[in-house]
């Protein structure tokens, strides 16, 4: 590991001034020389790796923020403040009560030591577990951009079918994102230039012809919160992920689904698809797919059919295509079998 | 899951807790990088990015450049030291850094020393190299991998088995299974991480690094280094995980040696998981053929079994199965093959039960394929083919009692209530299945030294320089001394792990219970002898008491007839404080040479399939139920049954817990362990415990242990079978079974995972 500076700021403001500069607007933030850390369990990994070289870390531990550290929930909203644990928002009753897919998405990730360190905030800007991206020797477009990918002909069970490009097929391997997608989830963003709020599902961009841009994030800027809505489906949700083992393992495929019933028939459903996509993964076509129709496992067959229609495999990853279509028409009537 | 101690059965030890449990659970036991040592510099390794070619350039400045660093080893560097040399004691013949050629990727090509593990990590990730790079081959499936027959290339696989006219036999076969099986590459990934210490004293040489045969190391390294074997020493005392991947030295101890002999300071080197993928061994990918012919009765008529196995260029590592396979059932005849596919790998070595596990699966798989072509209980179709005599040499087992495993292990499980016809279990959503499938492991052992002590207020000390890899023979070892010596297990001691002690035998085979134990037994006979004598001499405390047997019981000298003298009484009369006895043993069968092979550090292995008079197995059987999710087709394992004989058991506690431990593991290799290779390249992908799956806890439900008595007076004076690799030989096997059983697919290339059973 490289020699870094180690800072610790003490407010959100001190924190964005520290960290902005030309380069702040220049370079995404996980190539910047100034960067953040909070749990550090995805980025500590990556620098002993050499996969990112930053020449500051700040630390967000000492900002004396309240918010940062609170859920909030009121009738219509949980609001997650973003230095939050993993763990705490897991093992939160309300939250739980409330939206069973926010706490499941967690409880399922990682393991407890990992979630007692993970903040929510970076969690949702965790990077891909891509091997090829993960070691340096190899060529890789979204470490070092024009290099190529060795993933595309090489070792790719684990890589995704949805949102990829000829230049990038890592999977973005989080579980909370594909809730806080599913759910119309939104983070609060402060940095040099302002405040502002952004659709969770305009966080993360799809790979394209730059994959080493992962978010719409300036290197100076921080996420603050991350509010869900709740609404008449967050209560009958559910996360189903399905990996090699039982625990601490990534999503081979996962689904998260929150369904507003009457009766038997959908009036309105949320999904979203983890393990398979490079983005958190919203799948509206089988939103669409399920609207106003009675659900059953032919509707749930023909939703998870809609979602996977765009899938591109390549040698070692076909089949997460079915195991994708399954894990949806799965975590589909399980859902539907819920209370509402 | 069954209790932690069990009680013992006949011809069973007590569940004596483990001497260095304590130890161990609260972080005392010092593991051989944590030894404290003054001045020490740290190492780093630097490694090939490429499978195959040659390093033309090393770029070192901007390294060199980095405060802190000492020193970088390299080409040129390594003082005229001697290059490896492949076999039991030497993983590889690859001196990575007495030659520029790359024979695999991750091949050591330098060594950073520094002021700190930071900067040499660093400096390490700082060193480029130019390569001639010339296309690899990664495995069986490539271009220019070269063949050739195993059989003569290590001296412990000198044939291929054989019995029998298996060509007319199969012509003849009225019921017929032909398939294909493959086991793939696995890596040990012990937790404490690999790690070398070098530390010169003048030319006086202790190297602390986790090993499972600090005498062969002494030997080999002394050699290498062009050093007196007496000037060299190897200290291991505790070791966390080994499996084998400790057995053989890796060439890296040479080159810590060679850095710090260079500094004039200590040099500490901890190998990071990564780069251990390419710099330590590791189970070989395999592949195999059966072919297996039987009558409408079930008796198999014809047993074919060809195995094929990846290894590197220059060494001949041979798994070679099929000395068990061959000799498992009751065939009518037997035709085996095995070949050696040379790539450009790293050489392959050692793991736990390192031919039994790959072969037994295969041709396990294939007993069940078999039973359900004939329509037969699998249970039933073993038990028709119980042998009398093994089919190769026609020797008798010294014991078997795998039918008896069978009973009782069927019996826990609750056999009889599976239905046998395919996908008719089922619970909710969820798809069950059961198998079935045979535990084998050849009971060796080799020859031993151990020097025990014995003191007038009843101290033991046991010195041996055997390995606790985990699997308690320092209890075990403890144990038979307390028992020989009359005294609780709190006044014994057990020292191990030195190459500074009576030398041992590199502890792979199982054979270390048996060897330690032997030799440990001959040494407290020697003393008990003298102090019988002492005891019922002239004027002594049981004067008289010539003809009758004497023992030693709770610190006195008994008699049969209940007379009794105090040990100090009987200390005093011999006028001496301490009794100290040095014992050799040999197996049965030894050469003349054998005990002076031992000090070479080249111990002959007596038992299994080599000895004239029989054959020497410990067997087991195992019982697995799988739950499959009938939509996502997740595969889950709520219980396993296993019941095992292996002779004298020393310990319930120690040989629960390597049984399970084994079974736990054979779960892992049915369901979750592969090294993933990169096809193009030659290079392990899958380099870290994220991406390199084993079974957590969560996957891991009822597993349950039956020790089942089996006495046998062949084996060793010890009575003891080893049971170390027993527990995952044949799990895999039955897990594959289970599937089959739920599913209808049978699966046959490991790891079994979702992708096998989604389509």
């Amino acid at each position: 590991m490289r020699p870094f500076v180690y800072e610790r700021p003490t407010s959100v403001s001190a924190a964005i001034a520290m960290a902005s500069g030309p380069d702040a607007v220049r370079v995404p933030p996980t190539g910047a020389d100034t960067q953040f850390i909070a749990g550090g369990t995805n980025l500590a990994d990556y620098m002993k790796l050499g996969v990112t070289r930053p020449e500051r870390l700040l630390d967000l531990n000492t900002l004396a923020e309240p918010a940062l550290r609170q859920i909030r929930i009121d009738d219509d909203t949980i609001r997650f403040g973003a230095l939050v644990r993993m763990g705490e928002a897991a093992d939160n009753n309300d939250v739980r009560r409330r939206c069973p897919l926010l706490a499941d998405s967690l409880k399922f990730a990682a393991s407890g030591q990992l979630r007692n360190m993970a903040s929510l905030g970076g969690n949702v800007l965790q990077r891909t577990r891509c091997e090829y991206f993960r070691e340096i020797s190899w060529p890789c477009n979204k470490r070092e951009p024009g290099s190529g990918c060795a993933a595309m002909e090489g070792s790719n069970r684990q890589h995704a079918v949805l949102g990829t490009s000829d230049a990038c097929i890592a999977t973005y391997h989080g579980d909370f994102a594909q809730a806080l997608v599913a759910l119309d989830a939104t983070v609060d963003i402060e940095g040099s230039r302002g405040r502002r709020k952004l659709a969770f599902a305009k966080l993360h961009r799809r790979p394209g012809e730059t994959p080493d841009i992962e978010t719409d994030l300036a290197a100076d800027e921080l996420i603050t919160a991350i509010e869900v809505p709740l609404a008449p489906w967050s209560s009958r949700s559910r996360y189903l992920k399905i990996r090699d083992r039982e625990s601490y393992a990534f999503a081979l495929a996962s689904a998260a689904v929150a369904l507003d019933m009457d009766g038997e028939t959908v009036r309105s459903a949320r999904i979203a698809l983890g393990g398979v996509a490079t983005v958190p993964w919203r799948a509206r076509e089988a939103e669409d797919a399920l609207q106003g129709k009675v659900l059953d496992e032919a509707t749930a067959q023909e939703a998870a059919e809609a979602a996977f229609a765009d899938a591109r495999p390549r040698e070692h990853n076909a089949f997460k295509i079915p195991l994708g279509k399954r894990t949806l028409v799965r975590a589909l009537l399980e859902t539907r079998n819920m209370k509402g | 899951m069954n209790q932690a101690a069990p009680a013992p059965r006949e011809n069973q030890g007590d569940p004596v807790v483990r001497i260095d449990a304590r130890l161990k659970v609260t972080g005392q036991a010092g593991y051989p990088a944590d030894i404290v040592t003054a001045n020490v510099a740290y190492g780093a390794l630097a490694t090939s990015s490429i499978a195959r070619g040659k390093v033309s350039e090393l770029h070192t400045k901007d390294a060199r450049a980095v405060p802190g660093v000492l020193d970088i080893v390299t080409y040129g560097d390594m003082d005229k030291a001697d290059t490896p040399k492949f076999g039991n004691t030497g993983a590889s013949s690859i001196g990575p850094l007495h030659d520029k050629t790359v024979f695999h990727d991750g091949q050591i090509i330098a060594l950073v020393v520094a002021e700190t593990f930071e900067a040499a990590e660093e400096a390490a990730m700082l060193i480029r190299a130019d390569y001639e790079n010339e296309r690899p081959s990664a495995s069986f499936d490539s271009k220019g991998v070269k063949m050739e027959p195993a059989a003569g290339k290590s001296p412990m696989f000198k044939e291929d088995a054989k019995a029998g006219d298996f060509d007319a036999a199969w012509a003849d076969a009225t019921v017929k299974i032909d398939e294909k099986y493959s086991t793939p590459t696995q890596h040990h990934n012990p937790i404490e991480l690999f790690s070398t210490t070098a530390i010169w004293q003048g030319d006086q040489l202790t190297i602390h690094e986790p090993s499972q045969n600090v005498t062969g190391w002494k030997v080999e390294l002394a050699r290498q280094l062009k050093l007196d074997p007496a000037n060299v020493r190897i200290v291991s005392p505790y070791i966390g995980g080994a499996f084998g991947s400790k057995g053989p030295m890796t060439a890296r101890t040479a080159i810590v040696a060679v850095a710090a002999r260079r500094i004039g300071r200590p040099v500490r080197c901890v190998v990071n998981r990564m780069q251990a993928f390419g710099t330590q061994i590791y189970r070989a990918e395999t592949r195999h053929r059966i072919r297996m012919g039987a009558g409408k009765d079930g008796r198999i008529t014809a047993f074919g079994h060809e195995g094929w196995e990846v290894t590197s260029r220059p060494d001949p590592y041979v798994v070679g199965g099929t000395s068990a396979t061959a000799r498992m059932y009751n065939y009518g005849s037997v035709l085996t093959h095995v070949s050696l596919v040379h790539a450009d790998r790293n050489t392959p070595g050692y793991m736990r039960s390192p031919p039994e596990t790959p072969y037994v699966y295969a041709l396990e798989n294939a007993m069940d394929e078999m039973a359900v072509a004939l329509g037969m209980d699998p249970v039933e179709f073993r038990r028709i083919n119980e042998p009398e005599k093994e089919p190769i040499g026609g020797k008798p087992f010294s014991s078997r009692s795998l039918i008896k495993c069978y009973d009782q292990a069927s019996d826990a499980f609750g056999w009889s209530k599976r239905d046998p016809r395919v996908g008719s279990m089922r619970e909710g959503d969820w798809l069950v299945g059961m198998g079935c499938a045979t535990a084998i492991y050849p009971t060796a052992a080799a020859p031993c030294a151990a020097r025990v002590r014995f003191t007038a207020d009843g101290e033991v000390r046991v010195q041996c320089g055997s390995h606790e890899i985990g699997t308690g023979v320092r209890t075990v070892a403890g144990q038979m001394a307390a028992e020989r010596l009359g005294v609780g297990m709190d006044k014994v001691s057990v020292e191990m792990g030195d190459s500074a002690l009576p030398p041992a035998p590199v502890s792979g085979g199982s054979i270390s219970t048996a060897s330690v134990c032997s030799a440990v037994m001959k040494a407290c006979d020697a003393i008990r002898e003298k102090l019988f004598a002492a005891a019922a001499g002239r004027g002594a405390p049981l004067a008289g008491s010539g003809n009758a047997k004497l023992d030693l019981k709770d610190e006195k000298v008994v008699t049969e007839t209940g007379k009794s003298a105090k040990l100090a009484d009987v200390f005093k009369a011999m006028q001496v404080g301490a009794l100290e006895e040095y014992a050799e043993f040999a197996p049965k069968g030894s050469s003349p040479e054998a005990l002076s092979k031992l000090y070479a550090g080249q111990p002959e292995f007596h038992g299994g399939e080599g000895d004239k008079d029989s054959v020497k197995y410990a067997f087991g059987a195992e019982f697995v139920e799988v739950r499959i999710n009938s939509y996502t087709r997740e595969i889950r394992v709520p219980r396993i049954v296993g019941a095992f004989a292996a002779g004298r058991i020393m310990n319930t506690r120690t040989a629960r817990s390597q049984l399970m431990g084994g079974m736990i593991w054979g779960i892992g290799q049915a369901l979750h362990e592969a090294t993933e290779i990169d096809q193009r390249h030659a290079r392990y992908v899958n380099r870290d415990l994220q991406d390199y799956l084993v079974p957590v806890n969560a996957d891991i439900k009822e597993v349950d242990v039956i020790l089942v008595p089996e006495t046998d007076h062949q084996v060793n004076p010890a009575g003891v079978k080893g049971l170390g690799e027993l527990g995952n030989v044949g799990t895999a096997a039955a897990v594959a079974s289970a599937v089959y059983h739920a599913t209808g697919k049978r699966i046959r290339d490991l790891p079994i995972r979702i992708d096998d059973l989604i389509g």
